[in-house]
């Protein structure tokens, strides 16, 4: 994967398959302490104790559609080849969070890339589960909420044109804003 | 387009609460992302983005967008799966923004499938 924004998509899509309604992203980046957090957690059906740690084996998966499971594993290797770490929390019928760390500025961290374009693919792709996201550029921040935005508007649903195109400019003038730092 | 506020959004809210849900009444038209580590790996969040830019443009209400996992044929991804009732499911594969943009003008608005991206009729 070319950017990190593109494993939490991938991760983010594992949390849907694993029937969670709720899903909260958090991207934390503080330039200061050098350090590059990613957070995704759902309420899905959670992964046995004992299949933890097989989770991050590229050549286990709990799919049948094919018999490799890339996802994390390749999530795993980005964190480690630029002296970060991953792990996993995730308790059976609860839910699962997955932890991703990066040093900021090491020479072989992917960028971030496009992360309005994950959340809108999120969000309009399965537009049944709510979103949590939250992104953080030192100390400034950008919020959305999918829950909140079907409460503004009258519990319409996301699908609808209006309420969606409100969605797609509020990520990506939120996103730029913050990235650009203007 | 404008700029839309949370004002803009409680403004809609007030307009005839008939029209909620409409679209997912009404949808037989779907079209399907394949958004499994494979195809977001080759490229499917640019596809489902060039989508989402085409249905704003649209007033069709009778089309639903889903994204869904690996079909199991990674190497022809990014794949996009078009169903229309009445009509057999067309797999669409090595999928790309523009690409997607023709399928959606097409064969989505127009009926005209985009033989030369298929993959197979399912």
């Amino acid at each position: 994967m070319k950017e990190l924004s593109l494993h939490i998509l991938d991760v983010a899509e594992n949390g849907i398959s694993a029937g969670a309604d709720r899903i909260e992203i958090e991207v934390i980046e503080d330039r200061e302490q050098n350090r590059l957090q990613l957070v995704i957690a759902d309420n899905g059906r959670g992964i046995p104790r004992d299949q933890i740690d097989r989770a991050m084996d590229p050549f286990y998966t709990s799919r049948t559609t094919r018999r490799v499971g890339m996802g994390l594993s390749l999530l795993n290797a980005a964190a480690r080849q630029c002296d970060g770490h991953m792990w996993i929390e995730s308790d059976v019928g609860k839910g699962t969070r997955i932890v991703a760390e990066f040093v900021h500025d090491h020479i072989d961290r992917a960028p971030l890339g496009d992360m309005a374009g994950t959340m809108i693919s999120l969000i309009m792709g399965t537009p049944t589960v709510d979103f949590e996201y939250r992104h953080e550029v030192d100390g400034s921040e950008f919020v959305l909420s999918t829950r909140e935005v079907k409460a503004a508007s009258g519990g319409r649903q996301i699908t609808d044109p209006e309420v969606f195109q409100y969605i797609m400019e509020t990520l990506r003038t939120g996103e730029k804003r913050l990235t650009e730092g203007g | 387009m404008a700029k839309m506020s949370i004002d803009d959004l409680k403004q809609i809210k007030e307009k005839t609460a008939k029209e909620t849900s409409l679209r997912e009444g009404m949808a037989n038209i779907k079209i399907t992302v394949h958004m499994g580590t494979c195809g977001i790996a080759a490229g499917a969040r640019d596809v489902m983005n060039a989508l989402m830019d085409e249905m704003a443009q649209t007033d069709r209400q009778d089309i639903r967008v889903v994204a869904s996992g690996c079909m199991g044929m990674c190497s022809s991804e990014p794949n996009v799966t078009v169903e229309k009732e009445g009509e057999e499911p067309i797999v669409y594969q090595h999928m790309t923004a523009n690409k997607m943009r023709q399928v959606f003008r097409r064969h989505v608005l127009e009926g005209e499938v985009q033989t030369d991206f298929a993959l197979a009729k399912m």
